[in-house]
C-alpha cells in the first residue's frame, strides 16, 4: 500500500488531515528517517506509530477499526497455528517424501504472509491493537483430532484448508462495512485475495496428498470433516443477485461449476462462532 | 500500450471540448503526463474532429461514472478469460493430463459463469460483446497457454482487487468479492502447475506486508488490450 495513497483516503473523510500532519512535521520526519534506517519489515509499525502521533489515539472511523480488529483477531489465530505447525517438536507432522518437503516449503510460506498480515494490522491499528492468545485449542473443542499429533498431518491439512476458507470468507463479509474507504478496502481486498491464494494451494496440497478436492470450493462442506460444516455453510449456492447460474443464457454451466465459480461470505457473528471452538472470543 | 492510455487521453480533452466540463484537476492531471502525449493529443485532435467519432464504431466504452462502468469492466475481463479457456478446452495443448484438461473445463465454466452472470446482471447497460486476440498464444504448447493462463489470472485478480474502492454498491462489491476470490484460486493452481511453491510468490505478494496486487483500470486494460482486437474507451476515471 501506498502511502500516498492512504492520506489521500483519510483527507476524504477527514478534510483536516495534512493540518493535523502540520503541527507535528516531527512527526512525519521522524518517520521517514526512521524508514531509512529500519528493516522494511517494521514499516508498517512505523506506519501504525505515525498515524497514531498525528491523530491520537482512536481516530480511525470506529466501523473500520471494528473491522480490523476483527481481521486481526484472525490473522493472530492464522499466524499461531501455522508457526505451531512448523515447530521442530510438536509441529505438523510433515511426510518424508519429497511431496513432503516441498509441503512444508508451502507451510513456511503462508506462515510469512500471515506474520506480516499481523504486523501489518497491528500498524494500522495502532497502540490498542488486540493481543493474540496465550494459547489455542487446535482439536476446535474436540471436533477434530489433534492436526499436530504424530500420523495426523492429513488432519492438520483438513484443518488448514477450512482456516483458509474460512479467512476467504471472512475477509469477503467485512467488504461492505469498508465502501468507501479507500486505501484500507483496497488493503483488505489484498489480503483477502492473498488468503484465497492459500486457500487454493492448500486444497492442491490435500489432493497431492491424495485426497479428492479442488483447488475451488465445489458444492457445500467438500473438506470431508463434517464437523467443519459451519465453514462452508451457503457455499453451495448457485444463485447470485437473484440470478440463476445453473444453465445461465443456455449455457452448459452445471450445478457444480455453478457453486464453485463464487465464493460466498460469512458474517462476523458466523465467523465467531466457527472460531470460538478454538478457544477465541 | 502506450496508445490505449493515449487514446484514452485524446478522448477526455475531445469530450472536454464539446461540453466543457473539464475540471482543472482533471486537466492539469494529463497536462502532467509529458510534452510528448501532449503533442499526440494535439496530434490526435485536429485528425478526430475531420473524423468525428461513431458509437459503435469505434468499440465499447467503460465509463466510470456510477458502479455500472465498473461492472462493465468486469464483464470485459470476464469476456477475454471465458474466450481464452473455451479455446484452451476446446483444443487442449500435447499430452495434457486428464486432471489438468478437467481443471481446465473447470475454469472454462467458472468463466462462462462470471461473464454471463455480469450479461444479466448489467441488462440493457452492458457492452456488447469484445473480439479477442489470441494471435500471440500458441495453444498447442503448454509452456504458452500456462504463461497465458497465469498471466490472465493474477491480472484478473489485481483488477478486481484495483476496482473495489471504485464501488459505491456494498451489494456490487461483495459480488466483485466473490468473483474474485475465485479467480485467485485459478492462479494459484496455474502458478503451481507452472512451477510448485509459486502460487503467491513476490511476483504477486509483497513480502513485507503479504499483501496481492491492485491495478486500476488504465493499467489493466493497456495489458489485457494486447489481447482485444475490439477498442476499449475509458471515461471517467481519475487515476
Amino acid at each position: 500500500m501506498n502511502i500516498v495513497d492512504i492520506l489521500e483516503e483519510i483527507e476524504k473523510v477527514d478534510g483536516e488531515v495534512y493540518e493535523r500532519f502540520s503541527p507535528r512535521r516531527t512527526a512525519m520526519k521522524e518517520f521517514f528517517n526512521i524508514g531509512k534506517k529500519i528493516s522494511l519489515a517494521a514499516v508498517p509499525m512505523a506506519l501504525g506509530s505515525m498515524f497514531t502521533k498525528a491523530y491520537g489515539q482512536s481516530t480511525l472511523p470506529s466501523g473500520v477499526k471494528a473491522v480490523l480488529q476483527f481481521a486481526l483477531t484472525l490473522e493472530h489465530f492464522e499466524a499461531a497455528f501455522y508457526t505451531q505447525a512448523l515447530k521442530a517438536t510438536g509441529g505438523a507432522d510433515f511426510p518424508g517424501s519429497a511431496q513432503g518437503t516441498l509441503d512444508k516449503t508451502a507451510i513456511g510460506i503462508i506462515s510469512g504472509h500471515e506474520t506480516s498480515h499481523v504486523n501489518f494490522l497491528k500498524g494500522v491499528i495502532g497502540s490498542d491493537a488486540v493481543a493474540a492468545k496465550a494459547s489455542y485449542d487446535w482439536t476446535a473443542s474436540g471436533a477434530f483430532p489433534n492436526p499436530f499429533a504424530v500420523g495426523n498431518y492429513g488432519i492438520f491439512l483438513a484443518v488448514a484448508q477450512a482456516l483458509e476458507d474460512t479467512g476467504v470468507r471472512a475477509y469477503k463479509g467485512q467488504a461492505p462495512a469498508l465502501v468507501g474507504q479507500g486505501g484500507v478496502l483496497t488493503a483488505a481486498l489484498n489480503i483477502h485475495s492473498v488468503e484465497a491464494r492459500h486457500a487454493a494451494k492448500i486444497r492442491y496440497m490435500r489432493a497431492q496428498n491424495g485426497f479428492a478436492i479442488k483447488p475451488w470450493i465445489t458444492g457445500g462442506n467438500d473438506s470431508g470433516v463434517p464437523n467443519a460444516a459451519a465453514v462452508y455453510a451457503g457455499e453451495e449456492t448457485t444463485t447470485q443477485a437473484t440470478i440463476s447460474i445453473v444453465g445461465i443464457n443456455g449455457t452448459a454451466v452445471n450445478a457444480a461449476a455453478a457453486s464453485e465459480s463464487f465464493d460466498e461470505p460469512l458474517t462476523t457473528q458466523q465467523v465467531l462462532d466457527i472460531v470460538k471452538l478454538f478457544g477465541i472470543s | 500500450m502506450k496508445n490505449l492510455q493515449e487514446e484514452n487521453e485524446m478522448l477526455q480533452e475531445e469530450s472536454s471540448i464539446f461540453n466543457s466540463t473539464l475540471q482543472r484537476r482533471s486537466f492539469l492531471q494529463y497536462a502532467g503526463a509529458g510534452a510528448a502525449g501532449i503533442a499526440l493529443i494535439a496530434a490526435g485532435c485536429k485528425k478526430d474532429r475531420n473524423h468525428p467519432m461513431e458509437p459503435g464504431a469505434t468499440g465499447v466504452t467503460l465509463d466510470f461514472k456510477d458502479d455500472f462502468g465498473v461492472l462493465n469492466y468486469a464483464y470485459a475481463l470476464e469476456q477475454l478469460e471465458a474466450a481464452f479457456y473455451i479455446q484452451v478446452a476446446a483444443t487442449p495443448y500435447a499430452n495434457i493430463s486428464a486432471a489438468e484438461l478437467a481443471y481446465f473445463k473447470d475454469i472454462q465454466f467458472h468463466e462462462i459463469a462470471h461473464r454471463e452472470f455480469f450479461k444479466n446482471a448489467l441488462g440493457a447497460a452492458a457492452i456488447g460483446s469484445l473480439e479477442v486476440d489470441f494471435s500471440k498464444i500458441n495453444f498447442a504448447d503448454r509452456t504458452s497457454v500456462l504463461g497465458t493462463a497465469k498471466a490472465f489470472e493474477d491480472l484478473g485478480v489485481s483488477a478486481y482487487n484495483g476496482a473495489g474502492r471504485l464501488l459505491k454498491s456494498a451489494v456490487y462489491l461483495t459480488l466483485a468479492g466473490k468473483i474474485v476470490s475465485v479467480e485467485a484460486r485459478h492462479a494459484a493452481y496455474i502458478r503451481e502447475l507452472i512451477s510448485p511453491n509459486s502460487f503467491s510468490n513476490v511476483e504477486v505478494v509483497d513480502m513485507v506486508n503479504g499483501l496481492d496486487k491492485s491495478r486500476n483500470p488504465i493499467e489493466v486494460l493497456a495489458i489485457a488490450g494486447g489481447f482485444v482486437k475490439t477498442k476499449i474507451n475509458v471515461t471517467n476515471f481519475n487515476a
